[in-house]
């Protein structure tokens, strides 16, 4: 068995069991953490993918960034120190129902498409590449993603700020 | 056995699904938030996936950078969000939230 197999296996693992964890805890912080675990076995899927830049750009942006930012969520709006932090679902039986068949309606056709595998050259490095690609074919994508952040920065700033009375 | 491309693909449909399970079922909004993740992380597995198993070059890669872009702006914005629902409401339970005004 190849190193990669095993690789896959262990970080597929990971990745499914921290995600059950985020989903079934009942305790917010708890998924908080757990979400960490998935965010960075995904990174190591990336990398098992030959997609290395975009492996850092997930542990710095989703691990760095946006974690950080639940984080500060949940400790911002719950009490820490009381019971108050346990949440309950609503409707599981039926969400999960609908879950898993969704799911299972999606790998059946995963399974029963006949994909058009093609290997492309793997010794060329990424970041070359996609830096190439972002000034020229997806160039007007890339300044409309500059202008969403700036709208996203004041936007959440304004949002979050107490009006006085 | 070799890994392929129908291994990344299904265990985006896996993530996809617990995500989607997190969106439907959870009544605490930061959760409901972290199931949103986790549906743009399995959309971004499958993105670089296909970008390696197509030999087209990196355009998926480029694709998954432009997802995790919209999903940082999205966080910021949902935080923000919440945080007024608190100052408001005194819970992030999207359940009580149910008027607009008070």
């Amino acid at each position: 068995m190849p190193y990669t197999t095993i690789l896959f296996y262990a970080l597929a693992l990971i990745i499914v069991v921290s995600a059950v964890m985020v989903v079934f805890n009942k305790n917010v912080v708890h998924s908080a953490f757990s979400l960490f675990f998935t965010l960075f076995a995904i990174s190591g899927i990336y990398v098992l993918l030959k997609a290395d830049f975009i492996a850092l750009t997930q542990i710095m942006v989703y691990v760095g960034g946006i974690l950080i930012l639940l984080i500060f969520g949940v400790m911002m709006t719950t009490k820490v120190t009381n019971v108050e932090l346990k949440t309950k679902n609503l409707n599981t039986i039926p969400s999960l129902v609908f879950s898993i068949g969704i799911v299972t309606v999606i790998i059946f056709i995963i399974f029963s498409t006949k994909w058009n595998i093609r290997m492309g050259l793997d010794s060329e490095e990424t970041v070359t590449q996609i830096g190439i690609m972002l000034l020229s074919k997806y160039l007007l994508p890339f300044e409309i993603a500059s202008i969403v952040l700036l709208v996203a920065l004041i936007g959440s700033a304004m949002f979050a700020r107490r009006i006085k009375d | 056995m070799e890994i392929g491309l129908t291994h990344y693909l299904v265990l985006g449909a896996v993530l996809f699904g617990l995500g989607l399970f997190a969106m439907i079922s959870r009544r605490n909004a930061i959760l409901v938030l972290m199931g949103i993740e986790l549906i743009l992380n399995a959309a971004n597995i499958n993105l670089v996936a296909f970008s390696r198993y197509n030999g087209l070059g990196v355009d998926g890669q480029v694709v998954s950078i432009f997802v995790i872009i919209l999903a940082v702006a999205e966080a910021a914005i949902a935080l923000g969000i919440v945080l007024n629902l608190y100052n408001n409401f005194a819970t992030v339970d999207i359940d009580e939230a149910n008027t607009m005004k008070d």
